[in-house]
């Protein structure tokens, strides 16, 4: 008998096999439609945006485009002398185009940037330039200010050629490339991002310890309770986790004020005196205590869970195996709990290692993370560019976490409440 | 938990070290919530308690602070609840839909990619706040929609619909699909079948990532700060700059009100989560 006999066929003659594959096909279709509405919302109003964001981190096309005769006529110069008089030239019309539209504020803010001086010579030379006479650029120029006739700030100029740059990254961990194009560190006491990210971390990492120190026991005590008690306490887990993070913070501000409650209790229980009251806020006091408190819950409802599932009778088995309760607990219960602790301790630094409003309120200057940087730079110095390119590193180190996450625990494995 | 009568003294001890812990952080947990409640009443401006208070004297409490809370002259908080709710009610009906929808296609076993998809929808979640603001910020401004309630709304829904489809995919999770192939047997289309069998069933875990998305929307605060221009101010923000520029009374006042929603939206998610439970059969 050939294959084709021995084929199913379906009511309407087509083989089994081609029907179900076909219908295969089509149910995938519908499930991707259902999930298509949200996925291009997402992309479009969330990923591109992100991918814009990388776009303007290592975009430098402002001054490119200020100074193109400029960069055209540079290509030639060698960078070790004084530029030849068509740079100067070339400089000279392009800067009479900019005070035209008026931009030569910003060329001067964008130069600044990259070396300072650039500033009050920029606008010298506008006041000067309006008497110049026709060639002989460079002796005119030069005249000008003597930092005008500085190779070293014709380079940092030349150095700005390029439409994209690296250069916010390297600021971002305190680094800069200088006029050799070597990549160095900058002087320590102007080093201000490696301390912010350190800080970061650290305070991610010791919250997280602290939250699983304290989170470990009353998920425990949650999981073993009987339903009614335990229903109750999980209130007290819950009410924080549902109450505005911004409420939290406020009454963290009353607490730890130095007229404060707890300030109130250590003079009272004579841990201080009344004039020597300690300071528990705008530090990092005030950050560790407060992120603790708010992040506690995201420690206890993974652990919980997990915990919930082992049967009490391992336990037991283990002690009547003549282990003492310590050693049945760290051998038998322990290991068990692994993948609650793993989850909640991933879940936490991730929360942590991002978080803005609290340190803003009760960090003060020692007490604040990258993000309060990010924002900083954001709302106040406006370089959009820099702010985009820390968002940025911290984004590769979250996404680095939430990677390891998804190997551990598995995205759809997060449970909420 | 009561020990057995065996229980050698020093785990006894242990025992209880063990449970006095347990109160300390639960207290650590929870006191912090209840200072706010009494000094939302103080008659006095500061943020301590005064004499009075602590010898429980009548004249000590006041509704002061309640009463500028709602007929205050300069105060905000009325424009901001508006906002704040009218912004909330939006974002969590968008997210609601979309998160539902991709849910029932999530949980639908021929999805293709699942896993990646499911991350990408996932991230608003865990990226952090500072850097979605930054990101959507730059998108709004892009397409006109900075310092506008449509472009807040949109933003929220952003960061609540990752909730739902949690919830949802977790409630799906437990879901008997032959309920719907009876119903398609019986001739009823997708669409009846959805509303008339599906839905109901999974109601509960749709409520409660709407709440988680509400909850989201209404205590938004950091992307709302980069969005927001001086018409669409909300609580959270109003909150934020009192705390940071001056902590008045009257901010206590307002968190009072705050922590007794989410205390009603907690009982809420609570009773759903175990009505859901018992109708998709776990028994605990």
């Amino acid at each position: 008998m050939s294959s084709e006999t021995k084929q199913i066929l379906t009511t309407d003659g087509i083989p089994l096999e081609v029907s179900l594959k076909k219908a295969e096909k089509k149910n995938k279709i519908k499930a991707f439609l259902l999930v298509a509405p949200l996925l291009l919302f997402i992309i479009i109003t969330y990923v591109f945006p992100i991918g814009d964001m990388l776009m303007r981190s290592v975009d430098d096309k402002m001054v490119t485009e200020m100074l193109p005769k400029t960069f055209k006529s540079m290509e030639k110069w060698d960078g070790q002398d004084l530029p030849p008089e068509e740079v100067f030239e070339a400089f000279y019309f392009d800067f009479q185009k900019l005070i035209e539209e008026e931009r030569e504020g910003k060329l001067s803010t964008q130069l600044n940037y990259t070396k300072n001086g650039f500033k009050s010579i920029i606008k010298k030379l506008r006041r000067k330039s309006k008497s110049f006479e026709e060639g002989n650029y460079k002796e005119q120029i030069m005249s000008v200010h003597r930092r005008w006739a500085d190779v070293e700030y014709w380079r940092a100029i030349k150095r700005r050629a390029p439409a994209y740059t690296y250069q916010k990254y390297l600021k971002g961990i305190d680094m800069y490339e200088n006029e050799k194009g070597q990549i160095i560190n900058v002087p320590e006491d102007r080093r201000v991002h490696r301390i912010l990210w350190m800080r970061t971390l650290e305070i991610a990492f010791f919250v997280t310890v602290f939250c699983f120190l304290m989170a470990y026991p009353i998920a425990h005590l949650l999981a073993t309770l009987p339903m009614k008690y335990s229903n109750l306490l999980m209130i007290c887990v819950l009410l924080p986790f549902w109450t505005s993070l911004l409420v939290r913070t406020a009454s963290w501000m009353i607490l730890l004020q130095q007229q404060g409650i707890v300030n109130d209790f250590f003079v009272m229980i004579g841990l201080v005196s009344d004039d020597n009251r300690l300071e528990m806020m705008f530090n990092k006091t005030g950050s560790y205590v407060a992120m603790t408190q708010i992040l506690l819950p995201f420690m206890v409802l993974p652990l919980y869970s997990v915990m919930k599932t082992i049967s009490p009778s391992l336990m037991r088995a283990g002690k009547s195996l003549g282990g003492t309760p310590f050693v049945a607990f760290w051998k038998v219960y322990f290991p068990l709990t692994i993948p609650g602790i793993g989850a909640g301790c991933l879940l936490v630094f991730i929360l942590a290692i991002g978080y803005y409003i609290t340190p803003a309120l009760v960090g003060g200057a020692s007490g604040t993370l990258i993000s309060n940087q990010i924002a900083f730079h954001m709302k106040s110095t406006l370089d959009w560019s820099f702010a985009s390119a820390m968002g940025l590193m911290l984004l590769s180190g979250v996404l680095v976490i939430y990677w390891l996450y998804n190997k551990l625990v598995g995205i759809d494995n997060i449970k909420l409440g | 938990m009561a020990l057995p009568k065996y229980t050698e003294p020093h785990y006894r001890i242990w025992h209880y070290v063990y449970l006095t812990i347990c109160a300390a952080v639960f207290f650590f947990l929870v006191a912090p919530l209840f200072v706010i409640f009494p000094l939302s009443f103080n008659a006095e401006e500061f943020l301590v308690f005064s004499d009075g208070m602590k010898r429980l004297d009548p004249d000590a409490f006041s509704l002061r602070w309640y009463q500028d809370m709602i007929y205050g002259t300069k105060n905000p908080w009325g424009l901001a609840a508006k906002n704040s709710f009218i912004i909330a009610i939006f974002a969590t009906i968008g997210s609601v839909i979309l998160g539902t929808v991709a849910a029932l296609g999530l949980s639908s076993r021929h999805m293709p990619y699942k896993g990646l998809i499911m991350a990408v929808l996932i991230s608003p979640m865990i990226v952090p706040l500072i850097i979605s603001g930054v990101a959507i910020f730059f998108f709004m401004a892009k397409v006109g929609l900075a310092a506008t309630h449509t472009g807040i709304v949109l933003a929220h829904i952003i960061l609540g619909t990752p909730f739902v489809v949690i919830t949802v995919t977790a409630t799906l999770s437990g879901f008997d699909h032959s309920v719907t192939r009876a119903a398609a047997s019986l001739g009823s289309d997708p669409v009846n079948t959805f509303m008339k069998i599906t839905l109901p069933l999974i109601l509960p875990g749709v409520i409660s990532g709407g709440l988680f998305a509400f909850v989201t929307s209404f205590d938004e605060v950091v992307v709302v700060l980069f969005l927001a221009g001086l018409e669409n101010t909300t609580i959270p923000i109003q909150m934020w700059t009192g705390l940071r520029e001056q902590l008045s009374p009257t901010i206590l006042a307002v968190a009072t009100c705050l922590i007794i929603l989410s205390t009603l939206i907690l009982v809420t998610a609570e009773l759903l989560r175990r009505r859901s439970e018992r109708l998709r059969g776990i028994n605990r």
